[in-house]
């Protein structure tokens, strides 16, 4: 059914609470290997609950394709529960650590741009910074892109993490959220963090 | 209670009900066998090769409704096995399976015979365990014999390393299996089985597609009273033969790649299409988009992956078969009280005298000779003679699909047949099996050259733990299946079929203390085949058949069932047949 005469393949944030178990993990990532589904990020972390932990998702595909996924996660043993929170109203946010080129004539330019993006600086050396920033995906991608031009060393990224708004119990489903108007190659627009 | 690890197990599978597991040993499963050497009621069947001891349990298990057991040691042991995991997942079958492990102390250090069994088995199963600590083993074989054999049934995988089944360790059984990541849906929504109900009273064309889901939950005779009640025609998949008898007036027998013309046609003219406890195969649908395309798809199945995977279901119901099956009679019953139109009456009356005319213009059909033997005849034979009440085994080949079509199916868990996975070599061991559950009853395993040879040294424990399976091999020297392909599909380039000849199937027979016997002309298979049934001990009957015979209707891979090549082609159909190739 992945001959897409559904809906245009996008992406999708999928949160799994799964049995804090030996395996869990590699059953996880092996359907996903074994469907040919591709992983864009995972995350996994201890619960409230010790015995359960919470995995963030984030895969790439068509409805039918997504449906079959959790259709499949659902079926794993270990799997407790599953949700789709693409659709749902729901906040993400994933931490970058830049090692970033600071040539004496760029460190200027270099703090300003973690300031206005509420980056910290983590390490430093006469020749680099190493910054760390939180966000989501447009905010951390616009970072990267005004840094490269400094020569970006290294990026390490956490994959991310998502969790839904409001209080647990309330019905969560709402209009679909708005794009934010966005031009990729304009650096004016790529500067908000929120 | 305290006792050692591998006490622990034994008194487990007894209390899981469990009176025969099909083994063999070897260093990491020794305390086991140490246990077993004077324990009572367990009774263990010593295979050749450990992918015979899961084969085995699957033949225990489909024909008795209960979870099959086989217990092996680690490594290449375990490695074995995995060829009948994954058959039995992909038929979902329930057993549970036990290997051995090194000790845990020595997990992870490439120590002798040792592999990562769980890293290996877990796609192949529905679920695995890794035991690291005595007190939970008996907990982990409640659950792992839960997990096989509820929800959709399927393979349970149990690793023991050395060490936790050599100490010594409190015995916890819980009374009631609980967890809270798995909770299968046996009762189908009301509301959709309502809906169904409306679709199938007013449907003018319906057919029912069922498959193996009906026969493992039991739910062939609500199957009969929705058929007859209705008066829908029913085909059934390769794993759902014998879930409706095959002389039913309703029957179309089987569907798909080698199905019948009329249950194929009628799949694909259908308005109203009821799948029970099937999965749309692509054997079964051949290309998707032209798999009954005008009709509205009802999907009764107990696993909701299953459902809208290759097609687009249009009323999912996620339930046991037979809880859904008996709700849905209930459901039509009611409907039936309005009025029905007098359009669907007339429709009705007109899709019966279709579907009797398509029966009428290709029933399944073969060239009689006098001078070589036809093997769709054997299979008429054997069904003639055992009168359909002997539990019928197959390889994997052509003679599987000759076994299909022409084997007159009465009942159900009298089938077995590797579906999904199609094992070569899946004949022997399992009938094997299910002779060991039914002492004293029929077992034929029906089977080809090519198939046999690769399980035959299972003879010996069929000898040895007096087994007296009967094998008929259709033995054609080759491999048929393939040659059939290479004939139709691939010009006639025949390469790496052979089997000219050897082994010689009767001495092979003999040398393991079995009765072989050997037929060349169609006078004598009645005959032999009658000495087979009358013999008490294992025997093997080598029947010579006709080399270029082949499996007809079929559509090539990645055709629409309505392409069915119906008799052995001329050129023009071999060309259309290769350009259509487009799966595999």
């Amino acid at each position: 059914m992945s001959n897409g005469n559904g809906v245009e393949p996008r992406k999708h944030t999928i949160a799994i609470l799964v049995e804090n178990k030996f395996g869990v993990l590699s059953r996880v990532a092996g359907l996903f290997s074994a469907r040919g589904y591709n992983i864009e990020s995972l995350s996994v972390g201890e619960t409230l609950d010790p015995t359960v932990s919470r995995m963030t998702i984030v895969v790439r595909g068509d409805e039918f394709v997504i449906e079959q996924v959790m259709k499949q996660l659902h079926k794993l043993i270990d799997v407790v529960k599953v949700s789709d929170l693409t659709d749902d109203s729901h906040v993400q946010r994933e931490l970058v650590l830049i090692r970033v080129n600071a040539e004496p004539q760029h460190r200027n330019e270099i703090l300003r741009t973690a300031d206005i993006f509420r980056a910290k600086v983590i390490d430093v050396t006469p020749s680099s910074f190493v910054l760390e920033a939180t966000g989501d995906e447009g905010k951390l991608e616009a970072l990267i892109e005004l840094l490269r031009p400094m020569g970006i060393q290294e990026i390490v990224r956490t994959g991310k993490v998502a969790i839904a708004r409001g209080p647990k119990t309330r019905a969560r489903k709402t209009e679909p959220a708005q794009k934010r108007p966005r031009v990729p190659d304009d650096p004016r627009v790529v500067g908000f963090a929120d | 209670m305290k006792m050692s690890g591998a006490r622990m197990l034994l008194e487990c599978l007894k209390r899981e009900g469990v009176d025969t597991i099909f083994g063999l040993p070897g260093g990491a499963v020794l305390p086991i066998y140490d246990v077993l050497y004077d324990f009572e009621g367990l009774r263990h069947i010593l295979v050749r090769q450990e992918a015979a001891a899961g084969h085995a349990a699957e033949g225990y298990s489909r024909t008795t409704g209960k979870v099959g057991v086989c217990l092996v040691t680690s490594g290449p042991a375990a490695t074995n096995l995995v060829t009948a995991l994954q058959d039995a997942l992909m038929d979902s079958i329930p057993i549970v399976a036990f290997t051995g492990q090194v000790p845990t102390h020595l997990i992870g250090n490439d120590a002798f015979q040792e592999a990562d069994n769980v890293g290996i088995t877990r796609p192949a199963t529905k679920h695995n365990f890794l035991v690291k600590d005595g007190k939970d083993l008996g907990p982990i074989i409640r659950e792992a014999f839960h997990l096989a054999s509820t929800g959709r049934p399927g393979p349970v995988h149990v690793d023991l390393p050395k060490d936790i089944l050599v100490k010594e360790a409190e015995l916890i059984w819980p009374e009631r299996v609980h967890m809270r990541s798995y909770n299968p849906n046996y009762d189908g929504h009301p509301g959709q089985i309502k809906k169904a109900a409306r679709s199938i009273v007013r449907a003018k064309r319906p057919v029912l597609y069922v498959g193996g889901g009906v026969i493992s939950s039991d739910a062939h005779a609500e199957l009969l009273e929705l058929a007859e009640l209705t008066q829908i025609p029913v085909t059934t998949t390769l794993m759902g033969l014998g879930a409706f008898p095959s002389a039913h007036p309703l029957s179309l027998e089987m569907l798909g790649m080698h199905g019948t013309y009329y249950a194929n046609m009628a799949v694909h003219h259908s308005d109203v299409l009821l799948a029970i406890g099937a999965r749309f195969d692509d054997r079964v649908t051949g290309r998707v988009d032209a798999f009954a395309p005008s009709a509205e798809i009802v999907h009764v199945d107990i696993d909701p992956s299953s459902i809208s995977k290759n097609i687009k279901v249009d009323v999912p119901i996620v339930g046991d078969c037979r809880r859904v099956l008996r709700a849905l009679v209930e459901a039509v019953r009611e409907e039936l009280h309005a009025e029905v139109p007098q359009a669907v009456r007339e429709g009705r009356k007109q899709w019966q005298a279709q579907i009797a005319e398509w029966r009428e213009k290709f029933p399944l059909r073969y060239d009689w000779t006098d001078d070589v033997i036809k093997p769709q005849y054997v299979v008429q034979e054997v069904s003639r003679l055992t009168g359909g009440e002997a539990f019928m085994v197959t390889g994997v080949g052509q003679h599987q699909m000759w076994a299909a079509q022409y084997y007159r199916f009465k009942h159900p868990r009298m089938w077995c047949t590797s579906g999904g996975l199609g094992t070569m070599g899946y004949g022997l061991p399992t009938a094997m099996g299910v002779q060991a559950a039914h002492p004293g009853r029929l077992v034929v395993n029906v089977d080809g050259d090519g198939s046999f040879a690769m399980n035959s040294q299972e003879l010996a424990t069929c000898f040895t733990e007096h087994l007296p399976v009967k094998t008929v091999i259709m033995n054609n020297n080759g491999h048929g299946m393939v040659r059939q392909w290479q004939r139709i599909i691939y010009k006639e380039r025949y390469c790496a079929i052979d089997l000219p000849g050897i082994p010689d199937w009767v001495k092979l027979a003999e040398a393991y203390g079995c009765v072989g016997l050997r037929v060349t002309r169609p006078s004598e298979v009645g005959p032999a085949i009658e000495k087979m049934l009358a013999t008490p001990a294992p025997v093997v009957l080598d029947v010579i058949v006709d080399k270029d015979e082949c499996v007809f209707p079929m559509v090539p891979a990645g055709g629409a069932n309505t392409d069915m090549i119906l008799v052995a082609p001329t050129r023009e159909v071999r060309e259309k047949a290769a350009k259509s190739q487009t799966g595999f």
